[in-house]
């Protein structure tokens, strides 16, 4: 007995040496090994995606080409399908989310780092994050039942009477549509926003504002003029991070943005977005080129989701070059 | 002090889960009816041979009936022990479903199209519709001050609603043939369904039958592209933005109509009557027209002159040669089932129950199933 149990770990071991090569122990070796197959893994899920996607999406693309992209009709009967009108309307709501939630987010993320009391920091940081932990189909339902109406008057009929010859501006107030949907998604993306960047300005070294306060500047100046500057990319890290979940939102905008597959140039106008159609749609889509549509508009989604995140992770590599050229 | 927070911290989530088990428990209990079983005998067809059926099937499609279904399934369940289960996925999906043969039977609110019925029948043989209820689509509209039933809509002044022609509610088509109403002089705010829906296959049909423009522009469909308006995500979608916004007009399944208290339109269906959408309107849609024999057939626009005129049947899509005998005979009965005893649950759930002419239909059609040549059941 004593002898089959020194055997079996000393064969073990030289099958793994013999694997793996010579690793300091067998543990380490067994756990970079698993790291590595759980890093390729997900790259493998994202390839994987990217192939299957592009096979289901084939029907369509064969019959339309990449003009399909262009058009803008989305016909099922004469099944000719083109997907300008729901990049529109991803693009658009998430633009108004972003141009609502950045300034918010970014002023709180600073009041609560820089600027809040002790007893304030706690609390308010804790009840953000349960914004974040919303479903958001019950924010899609509070949308239709408390907000849409909220937008619809007095929100639109106000901004209807007073401005309402600006084209932004125009049009019946439905309610539902790009401004109510744009709130909502602003609603969703601030805490993610508002969270990451507190995090990254407490991390600035405190000496970066000490040494502002220092040689005189007030508060704001030394926010502005040391911290800022010094986390600028981690703070767009943050917006990159609320817009990608802004582009790929589904529940909630479905059920506010009206559905309508136009371009209007309006904010109280309904419409659509690449999410949104393809929720409506799927469930009840038969037929390889109407199916095929359909993926393809997931296929653009990714598309855009991935350049978005490239643009972004270029424009962080070359603020960080900067930053780190500066120093030396 | 040790103790008493290691209490704390044990009890504290022991007191959770055993909360959250008696409200799960509670809610439970306190959900299911037990209900008598009933004692009449149900009409079963003689089976054909002596070999026992399935206990157990399955089928997908149609959302529109799958509150019935669902009805249905376990009440035939409480009477023969047969276990069916349902997956309301949407009429395209049970196409799909049926066609790949994933599921017994599939159920839709539409007519498969050429290419969907060639691709089933070169998979498994001849396939066909069995009619199972019929349902109605009721247009619900919000002006204020008018009540349910005041407003009459002739064919072609909805069709170009729809079509954006006419835009406005006191428009002079629509005051002719609304007399003594005053109507706003207002935008017509239209609703449609975003999602592919049988219900939206009902009302284009309708269109496409009334109105060449509709037909010609924008044709008949589970999902079309649709002129003007905004979309509401399923019918309490559609119904959620009617009630909301005023001046507007929408389609919804009469259930939703009736549980929601709309105030719906009447129409001038083809015979010249203008009739409200009802339970009896709808099963009228289906009497005294001629139905084919595979009742592959829309009944909208119906000639009987008190049909309402967007009524359409729901179907159940089963396979006319059935490869497993025991399920085979056990689908043959349900069905069979369905259209005569099941009948009678469906008034209590707002959906119409099948006039005679389409039972006899459907009798013939599911006599015909066989297995190998085999009719399953008969009479």
């Amino acid at each position: 007995m004593e002898a089959s149990k020194t055997l079996r770990p000393s064969v073990a071991r030289r099958l793994i040496v013999r694997l793996l090569g010579r690793p300091a122990s067998l543990g380490d070796a067994i756990f970079s090994r698993l790291t590595l197959i759980f890093a390729l893994s997900l790259v493998g899920i994202l390839l994987t995606m990217i192939v299957i996607l592009n096979i289901d999406a084939m029907p369509a693309i064969q019959k339309s080409g990449l003009s399909g992209i262009g058009s803008s009709t989305w016909n099922p009967v004469t099944e000719k399908f083109g997907a300008l009108p729901a990049i529109y309307g991803t693009l658009l709501s998430t633009a108004i989310a972003l141009i609502l939630a950045v300034p918010i987010s970014l002023g709180a993320a600073i009041f609560l780092a820089e600027l809040a009391p002790g007893w304030i920091k706690g609390p308010a940081s804790f009840l953000i994050e349960m914004l974040a932990a919303i479903p958001s189909v019950i924010l899609g339902l509070w949308g239709i039942f408390v907000l849409v109406p909220f937008v619809r008057s007095p929100m639109e009929t106000w901004l209807g009477d007073h401005i309402g010859f600006l084209p932004l501006f125009h049009g019946p107030p439905f309610g539902v549509g790009f401004l109510a949907a744009g709130i909502i998604l602003a609603i969703m993306i601030i805490p993610i926003i508002t969270a990451t960047s507190r995090d990254i300005i407490g991390a600035v070294p405190s000496s970066q504002s000490e040494a502002m306060l220092a040689l005189g500047a007030t508060r704001w100046e030394a926010i502005n003029g040391a911290i800022l500057p010094y986390c600028r990319s981690g703070l767009l890290g943050a917006v990159i991070l609320g817009m990608g979940r802004a582009l790929g939102e589904t529940m909630a905008v479905t059920m506010v943005i009206g559905n309508a597959y136009r371009i209007t140039p309006s904010l109280f106008a309904p419409g659509n977005t690449i999410a949104s159609k393809i929720a409506n749609e799927f469930n009840e889509a038969s037929g390889d080129v109407y199916i095929g549509s359909l993926v393809e508009l997931a296929l653009i989604l990714l598309a855009i989701s991935l350049i978005v995140n490239v643009l972004a992770r270029l424009l962080v590599w070359r603020m960080t070059r900067g930053v780190s050229e500066n120093r030396e | 002090m040790l103790r008493s927070t290691l209490k704390r911290k044990i009890w504290l989530p022991v007191a959770g889960i055993l909360a959250v088990i008696l409200l799960v428990a509670g809610c439970g209990g306190g959900g299911s009816k037990s209900e008598t079983p009933t004692t009449t005998p149900i009409t079963t067809p003689t089976p054909t041979s002596t070999m026992p059926a399935a206990t157990s099937l399955t089928g997908a499609g149609a959302t529109f009936p799958a509150p019935l279904y669902s009805k249905w399934f376990d009440e035939y369940n409480k009477l023969t022990g047969v276990a069916i289960n349902y997956q309301a996925i949407g009429s395209g999906g049970g196409i799909k479903a049926i066609t790949d043969g994933t599921v017994d039977f599939g159920a839709s609110d539409g007519i498969m199209s050429d290419a969907e019925q060639a691709a089933a029948e070169a998979a498994h043989g001849p396939i066909m519709h069995v009619p199972m209820t019929s349902g109605s689509v009721a247009i619900a509209y919000n002006i204020s001050g008018m009540k349910s039933g005041e407003l009459k809509l002739t064919p072609d002044v909805l069709a170009d609603i729809y079509l954006g022609k006419l835009t406005k509610w006191n428009d002079p088509r629509i005051t002719a043939i609304n007399p003594g109403l005053t109507l706003p002089n207002s935008d017509i705010a239209v609703v449609h369904r975003s999602d592919g829906s049988g219900t939206t296959y009902i009302f284009t049909d309708y269109l496409s039958k009334v109105s060449q423009d509709w037909a010609a522009k924008v044709g008949t469909a589970k999902s079309v592209q649709w002129p003007v308006g905004i979309g509401g995500s399923g019918s309490a979608g559609v119904a959620g933005q009617v009630q909301q916004l005023s001046n507007s007009i929408g389609y919804v399944e009469l259930a939703y109509a009736i549980q929601n208290n709309m105030p719906w339109a009447k129409l001038l269906n083809k015979a010249g009557n203008y009739i409200e959408p009802s339970l009896a309107a709808t099963t009228k849609a289906a009497e005294g027209v001629s139905l084919p024999d595979d009742m592959k057939i829309m009944i909208t626009n119906s000639a009987n002159p008190q049909a309402y005129p967007i009524a359409g049947f729901t179907w159940i899509l089963v396979y006319k040669n059935q490869q497993n005998q025991a399920k085979g005979l056990a689908l043959a009965r349900m069905l069979w089932w369905a259209i005569h005893d099941g009948q009678k649950y469906t008034e209590s759930l707002q959906y119409s129950s099948l006039p005679n002419d389409a039972v006899s239909k459907a009798e013939k059609e599911i006599l015909s199933m066989n297995y190998n040549g085999q009719p399953l059941i008969t009479r």
